[in-house]
């Protein structure tokens, strides 16, 4: 089963219940992988203090012109969408970072002069932390696309029982390349005006996808947006409240998951993956 | 000399637009002769991206030496150079003005771009 | 005029809140919000919109079911699982292929080889933005639609439109919102401006987003400020936070406490600095006033 844990707005603590789900489901003797997909900011191995045995390259495809060959016909520069290929005068210039990979002008080229050429854009690593398999992947700095990084880090999916995705903030590409095909979406959100905003994004966002989920509520008691009236409403299912406790903050500032730091929470992260289970059985 | 002015309008009297790859017209002028012809360049104000670019490939296929303009951003710079066009930025006033300061040597060829790309 | 761009690395660090009080404290600066994804700065402002426009960010492909051979040329070409054989039949097959909007790059090499000409290759409609007008000031903002791409082309949109507000206007402060992360969104608020300040927090998360969103602006050449937010969670690693700012050439322009009032001024839709004074309040009026300082010190053109 994959579960992505996903949130419209930043830093409502997706990680935490990221972590702390993978733990304790593995202390339950599950068989659990742990997949780092916010690959601009991953945070995940703060926590779970992987030991990172592999590291590969993550590259993007990027045509290579054969001068020799060329033409100057031209065709590779109307087929693409995107500016990262022009044919200027009697040159034709590559743009490497606009360039997505389709692979149109390679196709479209009538004297095989166009070659791809593999552009290095992230990293992924690949570990364990414990018995919980860990990856994740890291976007190069100064690089914009990271849907080919997400998706290499899902292409590591081991065959565990549980795979729990961390995906990125927001409601567009990245997070869409992160929780498509899980089985399960688990949206962390806060009660406060902004949180309760783009909780509704994220909503709506898989209900596009047409994804099963549930609500975590974090820092729950703060009082600043209905969000449990929301869900009732919504028929979302509510999987957990967090409360707002400044210990939790405080473990978090150190990098400790709070399943580890305060024994209270391990019970409450085991119920969490047991609500998960139960709403996973109330949706198929 | 046939140079490309970005223009705001279709005549000498149009002001300079300021910017290369989103200008409403290119105004291809031959400095020897005075005489002008009009290339709309609408198309492209409204390009999703590569703006620059596009406007780079636009003049070198209007077979010009120089292109005077506002700004220019960095990827219609390396197109421009790479199709060995000059590149004059800091036109203000109208395009007869910009070519006559031109001919004047009172506008200067630049080196790099002298604005940052929209990026996207 | 000169743009200041907040960002965070991390979310959640309390950078739309920051912003919000800093549109009060300026004044008379325009506002940006290019957290076009997840944006909240109008739950705060409450703007009053005077204009609103479509935006596209690209096309995308549509298989016109009538038309469709199935012969699967398109699913060959296509490098993005975007094509599926499972669309309607139509008098000569039983099925035909589908393109998934969701998964479409926009790359239009399918429409580019379908022999038939069955596929449509149409711009789509990925958003909206606004040009509004709020108690603070103009403000231009946007909202991308659900699922959809190119938020970086919208935050330039809406990066460009807003100096045109403070060009007509003669304001010289554009103030914009970034989004979480470093990646395409970032990239497009941060090109070209004249200083970032990121907002982050002590911990240890904090401490190494802040190192890459750091590294992002230098390499984009852009001076950055950095102030954390809720240092007395962990005095400790606050001034952890500000020695690793120090050897990335990152300026620490002030501290913020731990305050309820921050979540409780967003509740009552005020600006921190509207709804108290003391506190975080008291702080974050000295971090503006640090970054407005090194505003006027950057004079009145931007080296590129």
């Amino acid at each position: 089963m994959q579960i992505a844990i996903a949130s419209g707005k930043g830093g409502t603590g997706k990680t935490t219940v990221a972590t702390n789900l993978a733990y304790v489901a593995s202390r339950g003797g599950h068989h659990v992988a742990y997949l780092d997909c916010d690959v601009e900011e991953p945070n995940g191995h703060i926590f779970l203090n992987p030991q990172i045995t592999d590291r590969r390259p993550v590259a993007s495809p990027v045509p290579q012109v054969d001068a020799a060959k060329c033409t100057l016909c031209g065709k590779c520069g109307e087929i693409c969408r995107f500016s990262a290929i022009v044919r200027v005068g009697k040159k034709v210039l590559v743009y490497p970072e606009l360039c997505h990979g389709c692979g149109g002008c390679s196709l479209v080229c009538p004297a095989d002069a166009i070659r791809e050429a593999p552009r290095e854009i992230g990293v992924l690593e690949i570990g364990s932390a414990g018995p919980i398999e860990f990856a994740q992947g890291v976007l190069h700095i100064g690089q914009p696309m990271s849907p080919p990084v997400i998706r290499a880090v899902k292409a590591m999916a081991p065959r565990s029982e549980l795979t729990v995705i961390d995906a990125p903030p927001g409601t567009s590409c990245p997070v869409i390349e992160a929780v498509s095909r899980a089985d399960f979406v688990i949206l962390v959100t806060e009660p406060t005006p902004f949180g309760f905003h783009d909780l509704k994004l994220a909503v709506e966002m898989v209900r596009i996808l047409h994804l099963p989920f549930g609500v975590v509520i974090n820092r729950a008691g703060l009082d600043g947006a209905d969000v449990r009236s929301y869900c009732t409403a919504q028929r979302i299912p509510v999987l957990a409240e967090i409360p707002d406790d400044r210990r939790l903050a405080e473990a978090y500032s150190r990098g400790q998951m709070a399943a580890v730091a305060l024994p209270e929470y391990e019970a409450a992260f085991t119920r969490l993956w047991k609500s998960v289970e139960q709403a996973r059985g109330g949706v198929q | 000399m046939k140079i490309a002015v970005t223009s705001q309008g279709p005549d000498m009297n149009s002001p300079v637009d300021p910017r290369f790859g989103r200008a409403s017209h290119f105004l291809v002028v031959d400095t020897d002769t005075g005489e002008f012809s009009v290339h709309d360049n609408t198309q492209n104000v409204n390009a999703a991206q590569g703006a620059g670019i596009q406007a780079g490939r636009t003049v070198a296929d209007l077979g010009v030496e120089a292109v005077v303009t506002g700004h220019v951003g960095p990827k219609a710079f390396a197109t421009l150079q790479a199709a060995d066009i000059r590149i004059y930025p800091g036109a203000s006033g109208t395009v007869q003005e910009a070519v006559e300061k031109l001919k004047a040597g009172q506008l200067q060829p630049a080196d790099r771009a002298n604005v940052e790309g929209h990026w996207m | 005029m000169k743009e200041l761009v907040v960002l965070s690395g991390k979310g959640g660090t309390g950078k739309t809140s920051l912003v919000a009080s800093f549109a009060a404290l300026a004044g008379d600066a325009v506002l940006a919000d290019c957290d076009v994804d997840a944006a909240d700065l109008h739950l705060v402002v409450e703007p009053k919109i005077i204009r609103r426009s479509r935006f596209s960010g690209g096309s995308r492909a549509r298989v016109m079911s009538g038309h469709c051979i199935a012969c699967g040329k398109c699913d060959e070409v296509c490098r993005f699982d975007a094509v599926f054989y499972d669309g309607p039949g139509n008098g000569r097959v039983a099925k035909t292929f589908r393109v998934d909007p969701i998964a479409c790059e926009g790359c239009g090499v399918c429409a580019w080889f379908c022999a038939e000409g069955a596929i449509e290759f149409a711009p789509a409609d990925n958003g909206v933005w606004f040009v509004s007008e709020t108690r603070f000031g103009p403000m231009v903002h946007a909202k991308l639609g659900i699922a959809e791409e190119n938020s970086g082309k919208l935050v330039s949109l809406v990066r460009a439109e807003a100096k045109k507000v403070a060009e007509a206007r003669k304001l010289d402060l554009v103030i914009i919102d970034g989004s979480p992360g470093i990646g395409c969104p970032v990239i497009a608020s941060i090109a070209g401006a004249d200083l970032v300040l990121v907002v982050t927090e002590p911990t240890l998360s904090g401490l190494h987003d802040l190192g890459r969103v750091a590294e992002l602006t230098k390499h984009f050449g852009i001076q950055t400020l950095v102030c954390v937010n809720k240092w007395d969670l962990n005095a400790e690693l606050a001034a952890e936070v500000e020695g690793r700012a120090r050897q990335l050439g990152v300026e620490t322009v002030g501290r913020i406490c731990y305050d309820q009032a921050m979540t409780e001024a967003q509740i009552n839709r005020q600006a921190l600095v509207e709804y108290a004074n003391a506190g975080a309040a008291a702080d974050v009026k000295e971090v503006w006033s640090g970054v407005s300082d090194r505003l006027s010190k950057l004079g009145p053109f931007a080296i590129l």
